[in-house]
């Protein structure tokens, strides 16, 4: 700065550095590419769909989703893909619990992770497209199943394949959650708990359960709006024209085979506000338990 | 619960052994505790301290040897079996629960009644002087508040043995001495025996009814603090309890005393039973070797600290060999200075054992 | 606690074991069904194949363009890899930095794209594409992949960052050094394992990144994935031994990348898309 500026203490300082108190300057506008490629590429393409949604070919700007809602053949969807996404998120998540407990301790728990992050790295395509094989009349599951003299059981073109493959390619994912947030708790918690009186179980429903809750939730988030999402499984390893005929089959179709861009947006809002009002729902639920710090204090 | 009240005569640790891997963490630990002992597990980092209390917890299996309460033999037991209370070093408060209810937990485990509970817990308050903070959680606390938060919750299930994990390493130097004073306070008040873990010397000194010095897993002696510090029974508890003139001598006999010669050095000392003439060491506090016209060993001055009441100084005999002693006056670097000690106060250790 | 167990502990240690075992051998036995019918001669009704052989792996090449469709995997990979670094980085620098007003909702920006799953903004946006022409070509394929993976650079890197003490670059200053220089002789070296880990799983996400992929590909932009996609639709009920060859194609190339890029992240990194901290 110049003296001259030094001995005018009163005068408002030049807006460099204004703006530099405030943590703005050269290196806060680097932000900005990334920023407004979101913006341009996402915001506005939803924003976009969802003015789009009430502009439909025909009708009123209510009518995409008066169609929607009174034709059972599109909104049967939702209720289709709940029936997917629910199980499968309640089974991944909560099995992962008692699981990750026992492997929390392990030593070569390395092997078993990088084991699971295989079949989340390969896909949900490659899943249904193995599983269409392996659990098909001629596959080995259902060859073994005939040993043991189970018999065969029609595993593919069904809800039951299309649950498997959410699982299989589900599971992993949240597992790896709760692992993480379960080796975030201080042990020594579970040692305090254990000197004063408190058993497995015990120290299970009132230290590790509490402290778990937050990360349960955003585990369960997360997972939901995974399966939720379920596409080309429900397509190649389901029935998509009956029993796994979900609500991302209903927008693909409006969009790709009907070419009504209007009805697809409208189809992917109504998508994205039933998982919107599903994480609500959960969010609001877990502040029946604690939320803060897993650390027991100083230390 | 398999364990209940104050009413023991004696824990007993009966050649106490844990190993990890190839590591000996504690080799062989032998120790009676008496009811309403005060005991300090004292020794530098990975001397085992930690260990053997994790093992008298019950977090750490033994790898061999056994410990007796009475005459129950209770090593196998689950720590949830025991009934002992522990403080941790990082207090390991529940995060999520009050502080009544982190107080209350061990007394909710055994089934007490509601209106039982609610009376210890405000007792145990009290008795911690922590009457006010018991609706906040422990992130709201201080320190010192959370200390006395974990110990009122080892010590309000009326254990018959508390065990404390070097609970004051993370506190300030003042609210370190201020809980000093509480720790034993609460210990004669609630009358449980207390085994106490620490590497500050000054601590278990000033707390302990008995100190159990430990080095490499084994106990190198058992004693009062004024035993300690007076009459250590081997050079290494010697070294840690602050003789910090550590000198290797040639040691030899005369009549009740030792003559020990280093270098330029010629001192008479007192010998540390059992001995043997030949090589040794001798150690002697800096607070025992003072300034005298006459004394016997002459160094030159390397260094002088002042230190309030008088000066910590540091010199070299011209072998070469290091000493520190007390001065009544700041000394210059290279000033000559001749040093005397009572020989009752060098203390001559055996080089070699018979 | 290491206190010996009870009877009813064991058992269920022995179930939960039962289980991961079960998981695990299921699914490798899927992979094993996949790549021995690539090398099947026939297959039907037999525990194992008739006979094996290599042939499906060259019909499967000229049956499916492989060697097109690989390029285009590459191209768009190497593009949204490249970009979402370049556009990326900067701005994890700029959040890891500066404290500036608005930052928490700029953070919000990158964190809609995670958190929102891709069938869901994909259809809009590719409407958005092919209205702009972008669409039914490789430039689409790329600008959709790059949607969620500038974020997850940007939020991958914020806390690698953050983790650089910034008076290493203040003492840089101190000595003389210009921004340009600040950049290349210490940023660069010490943000590069950083940069190499989130771009390597970068690269490991978009091979497998399908609805995106296959919301904005035309006939000659289809990625692996997509391919596949389309090669196991259009066979119906069983998926042929050509078919499968080239699902072990794709199988090798996402492994491979995986393996490259387990060499430098923990495995858990590639699903922790949201950070860490509590909201």
């Amino acid at each position: 700065m110049s003296e001259a500026a030094l001995r005018k203490p009163a005068d408002r300082p030049p807006l460099r550095v204004r703006l530099a108190l405030r943590d703005i300057d050269g290196v806060t506008l680097l932000v900005l590419p990334a920023a407004l490629f979101v913006l341009v590429l996402f915001i506005y393409p939803f924003t976009y769909g969802f003015v789009l949604s009430f502009k439909p070919k025909a009708g009123d700007w209510l009518a995409n989703y008066r169609k929607f809602f009174s034709d059972p053949f599109l909104y049967d969807t939702v209720g289709a893909t709940f029936r997917l996404a629910i199980p499968a998120t309640l089974i991944n998540v909560f099995v992962s619990i008692p699981i990750a407990l026992r492997v929390r301790r392990l030593e070569r728990r390395r092997v078993l992770t990088t084991l699971l992050v295989v079949p989340i790295t390969l896909g949900t395509v490659l899943i249904a497209e193995g599983l269409l094989i392996y659990l098909g009349p001629q596959g080995w599951f259902n060859r073994v199943l005939s040993l043991v003299g189970i018999g065969h059981v029609r595993l593919v073109h069904n809800y039951t394949g299309v649950m498997l493959s959410l699982i299989l390619s589900g599971f992993p994912f949240a597992f790896l959650l709760t692992l993480s947030h379960l080796t975030g708790i201080d042990p020594s918690l579970e040692h305090a708990a254990a000197t004063l009186g408190a058993k497995a179980r015990a120290r299970f429903w009132h230290i590790i359960m509490p402290l778990l809750a937050q990360g349960l939730a955003i585990n369960l988030c997360l997972s939901f709006v995974q399966t939720f999402s379920v596409f080309p499984s429900a397509v190649l390893l389901g029935a998509p024209a009956g029993a796994t005929r979900v609500i991302s089959i209903a927008a693909y179709q409006a969009a790709y085979e009907q070419y009504d861009a209007s009805m697809a947006s409208a189809i992917a809002m109504i998508m994205g506000f039933c998982q919107l009002a599903v994480v609500a729902v959960i969010l609001a639920s877990r502040g029946v338990w604690y939320r803060g710090a897993t650390g027991g204090g100083k230390g | 619960m398999a364990i209940a009240g104050r009413d023991f005569r004696e824990l007993r640790l009966d050649d106490m052994s844990r190993n990890f891997g190839t590591v000996n963490a504690l080799k062989g630990v032998t120790l009676t505790v008496r009811r309403g002992e005060f005991i300090a597990l004292l020794g530098p980092s990975g001397c085992g301290k930690s260990t053997a209390l994790n093992c008298l917890a019950g977090l750490l299996t033994l790898s061999g040897g056994s410990i007796w309460l009475d005459t129950t033999r209770i090593d196998r037991l689950k720590p949830e079996e025991r009934g002992f209370g522990m403080v941790f070093q990082n207090y390991a408060l529940f995060p999520h629960m009050s502080v009544r209810k982190n107080i209350a937990f061990g007394l909710s485990m055994q089934g007490r009644p509601k209106a039982e509970i609610e009376r210890k817990v405000d007792e145990a308050l009290a008795i911690v002087r922590l009457g006010e903070q018991g609706h906040k959680l422990p992130g709201q606390l201080s320190g010192g508040q959370q200390q006395r938060v974990a110990i009122a919750r080892a010590i309000v299930i009326e254990p018959p043995l508390v065990l404390m994990d070097e609970p004051l390493s993370n506190l300030d130097a003042m609210l370190r001495l201020e809980m000093r004073a509480e720790i034993r306070r609460i210990h004669d008040v609630i009358g449980s025996a207390t085994i106490y873990v620490t590497h500050d010397q000054e601590e278990a000194l000033s707390l302990a009814d008995r100190i159990v010095v430990m080095q490499s897993g084994e106990v190198l002696q058992v004693g009062t603090p004024e035993d300690l510090y007076v009459r250590p029974a081997r050079f290494e508890v010697a070294e840690f309890m602050g003789y910090r003139n550590q000198l290797h001598v040639a040691a030899a006999r005369a009549g009740n005393r030792v003559a020990i010669k280093a270098g330029g050095i010629k001192l008479e000392g007192t010998a540390v039973e059992p001995f043997v003439d030949g090589d040794a060491i001798a150690a002697i506090r800096p607070d025992d070797v003072a300034v005298a016209a006459d004394g016997p060993v002459e160094v030159k001055t390397d260094a002088s600290q002042y230190h309030g009441d008088y000066f910590y100084s540091s010199g070299h005999t011209a072998d070469g060999v290091e000493l520190f002693f007390r001065s009544d006056r700041r000394l210059d670097k290279g000033e000559p200075v001749r040093l005397a000690a009572d020989p009752s106060r060098v203390l001559v250790y055996s080089g070699s054992r018979p | 606690m290491k206190a010996d167990r009870s009877i009813s502990e064991r058992l269920w240690a022995i179930a939960i074991w039962a289980l991961i075992v079960f998981f695990i051998v299921n699914f490798l036995a899927m992979i094993a069904t996949v790549v021995l019918n690539s090398f099947g001669t026939r297959w039907f009704n037999t525990w194992l194949p008739a006979g094996f052989t290599t042939r499906w792996y060259y019909s499967a090449w000229d049956e499916f363009q492989l060697h097109d469709v690989l390029v285009v995997t590459f191209e768009v990979v190497g593009a949204v890899v490249l970009v979402s670094g370049i556009l990326g980085v900067p701005a994890a620098y700029a959040l890891a930095r500066r404290n500036f007003p608005g930052k928490r909702a700029i953070v919000l920006l990158f964190l809609l794209p995670m958190l929102i799953p891709p069938i869901t903004f994909g259809i809009p946006l590719a409407t958005v594409l092919y209205q702009a022409r972008f669409g039914g070509n490789i430039s689409g394929v790329i600008l959709a992949n790059l949607v969620p993976t500038v974020p997850f650079v940007v939020l991958v890197m914020v806390p690698f960052i953050e983790q650089i003490d910034p008076r290493i670059e203040a003492a840089a200053r101190v000595f003389g050094a210009g921004t340009w220089r600040l950049f290349v002789h210490v940023l660069l070296p010490l943000l590069a394992p950083g940069i190499l880990a989130a771009l390597l799983l970068v690269l490991v996400r978009t091979i497998a990144m399908f609805e995106l992929s296959f919301f904005t590909a035309g006939p000659g932009s289809q990625t692996l994935v997509v391919a596949l996609y389309y090669a196991v639709y259009a066979a119906g009920v069983r998926a042929g031994q050509s078919i499968d060859a080239m699902a072990v194609i794709y199988m090798l190339t996402t492994l491979v990348w995986l393996l490259i890029a387990l060499r430098f992240v923990d495995p858990t990194q590639i699903v922790t898309r949201v950070k860490k901290e509590a909201t």
